[in-house]
């Protein structure tokens, strides 16, 4: 069976922090139309902040390293994404405490308590124009691909055209969460960033979670 | 950008050292976690009070530190909530023992990470309350939003709940003090010209010369309506009706009248405002038995102003006046 290899998930967060890097500027335009212009900011200052610990990271079971993620985002990133991703990574930690490897299984798991707890924190619900629009349907494509026995890239595919339509959706709708929701009806027609974050998120997860790195 | 600054991201750390070295009797500051206590804390049987939030509003947060008002402030980058280690790290050292008060403003993202850091603080065996300051009537509350931001009332909250506890209130009294302040305090802005903030280089929205933002939040947010610009006395009524209406304050009503600068608006325009204000009052009745004007808690270089409403009683009067020695703000020492 395919599991996931603590040296993957490194290169995971290392994917998705050149990532936000490359995609900074662009995540920070949509935060100036609906928010205040810094998501891109944030995300890089604590990605960057990662990826300066790439050795820290390296020969630690994945409860561990994911731990280090986590705290380093909370400590850096600000904001409410610094709240939010810190906490979906400090889950994350929690339910994989000792593991050297994860099987698909264990892995839909890691998602769905990142969820769980990101939702706990910020109270967003489907709809509310948030990074929940993105996770929520790509976390669900997963679970269902997973039980239904499919293999961990066709999951992550899902996962993947999942996260994008959830980000779509975010296009039309009125924000009811976070800084965007002071816009009222201004926020309409525009992409929430912390939503297209989200959907980057599992795109890397699909370039390196599975074998065709 | 023109901006009296060495580099963008060095404009929190040089700014908090220089806040330190201009005040050593009164604070210290402390790097990595960034935060800034009162040079006695922690004061021993006395409720610490914290609060935070992004930089760019001096002197709020840290200029409120000292006896009488703030144990610890704690300041994010420009304009983003500060982490949860910072005010972590704060509450902790300002626990006296009789557990600490987290003042937030309603912004998710200082909501969020003051949340976390009570939860750490907890974790370890300080109590911790928090209360939130949504106080801005530009903004519609409602269950499907983020809900009314926290403005100008945060400052009045900082001063009276900071004289209670140094008068030795418990932790649950001044959580109930914050809570009355918070429901007594109504406030609006106005913005004639944007702000910079520092990494971002240009202004954060375009406002043309002859065009105002009636309702506009402190990091810029857009308010209620964007409008021709139109006399000071004029838009001190379109700043002071909404507030008059929401809470409502009533003929008879003692109330305090807090006339605030966005950072670019000098002191000669605040006064002007500050008349018309007045003058609004006393038509209506309303006393206005305390005055509180300057720029408080601004929005870096941003030109306007914001009008605030606290009503007071016996209890708020009395703590208002208390004895307040801070970097900006002093009396009765
Ligand atoms: N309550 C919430 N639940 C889930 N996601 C949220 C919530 N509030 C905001 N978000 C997400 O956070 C993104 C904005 O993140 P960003 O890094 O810009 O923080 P911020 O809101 O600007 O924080 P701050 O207000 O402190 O500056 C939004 O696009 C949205 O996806
Ligand atoms: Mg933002």
């Amino acid at each position: 069976m395919t599991t996931i290899t603590a040296d993957q998930i490194i290169a995971w967060i290392e994917r998705y922090s050149i990532r936000i890097a490359e995609q900074k500027e662009f995540l920070t335009k949509l935060d100036s139309d609906i928010g205040d212009a810094d998501h891109g900011a944030n995300m890089n200052r604590g990605f960057q902040a990662v990826l300066a610990k790439k050795a820290e990271l390296q020969g630690k079971d994945i409860g561990a390293l994911l731990k280090i993620v986590a705290m380093t985002l909370i400590s850096t990133v600000g904001g409410a994404a610094g709240a939010l991703y810190g906490t979906f990574f400090l889950q994350a930690s929690n339910v994989t405490a000792g593991k050297t490897e994860l099987t698909p299984e264990e892995f839909v798991l890691v998602l769905e308590k990142g969820l769980a707890g990101i939702v706990l924190r910020g109270k967003a619900a489907i709809g509310d124009k948030t990074m929940v629009d993105a996770l929520h349907p790509a976390v669900k494509a997963c679970r269902r691909a997973i039980a239904a026995n499919e293999s961990l890239d066709q999951a992550l595919a899902e996962a993947v055209a999942a996260a994008e339509a959830g980000l779509q959706s975010t296009i039309p709708l009125m924000a009811r969460r976070g800084r965007a929701s002071y816009l009222g009806e201004r926020s309409v027609n525009h992409q929430d960033p912390g939503a297209t974050s989200t959907f980057f998120l599992f795109e890397c997860a699909a370039e390196t979670l599975t074998g065709k790195q | 950008m023109k901006k009296l600054i060495n580099s963008p991201e060095n404009v929190v750390l040089e700014s908090i050292s220089g806040l330190g070295a201009a005040f050593p009797d009164l604070i210290k500051v402390h790097f990595n976690p960034n935060y800034i206590v009162r040079v006695d804390a922690p004061v021993q049987g006395k409720v610490g009070i914290v609060s935070g939030g992004g930089s760019g509003h001096e002197p709020m947060h840290g200029g409120f530190v000292g006896k009488g008002m703030l144990d610890a402030a704690c300041p994010g980058a420009v304009f983003t909530s500060p982490t949860p280690d910072q005010m972590h790290e704060a509450t902790k050292a300002v626990n006296g023992g009789k557990g600490v008060l987290h003042i937030v403003k309603n912004y998710t993202g200082d909501v969020m990470n003051f949340e976390m850091a009570a939860d750490l603080a907890r974790g370890e065996g300080v109590d911790v309350e928090a209360v939130v300051i949504d106080d801005d009537v530009a903004v519609k509350d409602s269950l499907y939003t983020a809900g009314r931001r926290g403005v100008g009332t945060t400052v009045l909250a900082e001063k009276i709940v900071g004289a209670a506890a140094e008068q030795g209130c418990t932790l649950k009294e001044a959580a109930a003090l914050c809570h009355k302040v918070n429901a007594h305090g109504r406030s609006m802005g106005m913005a004639l010209t944007s702000c910079v903030v520092p990494h971002v280089g240009k202004p954060t929205f375009d406002l043309p010369e002859d065009e105002m933002e009636i309702g506009i939040g402190i990091h810029g947010e857009p308010g209620r309506q964007r409008l021709k610009l139109k006399s000071a006395d004029e838009i001190t009524e379109m700043l002071l009706n909404p507030i008059l209406e929401d809470l409502p304050y009533q003929n008879g009503d003692n109330v305090l009248l807090f006339v605030n600068s966005m950072g670019g608006t000098p002191s000669i325009e605040l006064f002007i405002v500050y008349r018309k204000a007045h003058e609004i009052l006393t038509k209506k009745g309303i006393k206005v038995s305390r005055s509180f004007v300057g720029p408080e808690i601004t929005s870096l270089e941003m030109a306007g102003a914001s009008i605030t409403l606290l009503k007071l009683d016996d209890q708020l009067t009395k703590l208002w006046d208390a004895p307040v020695h801070t970097p900006a703000l002093r009396w009765g020492v």
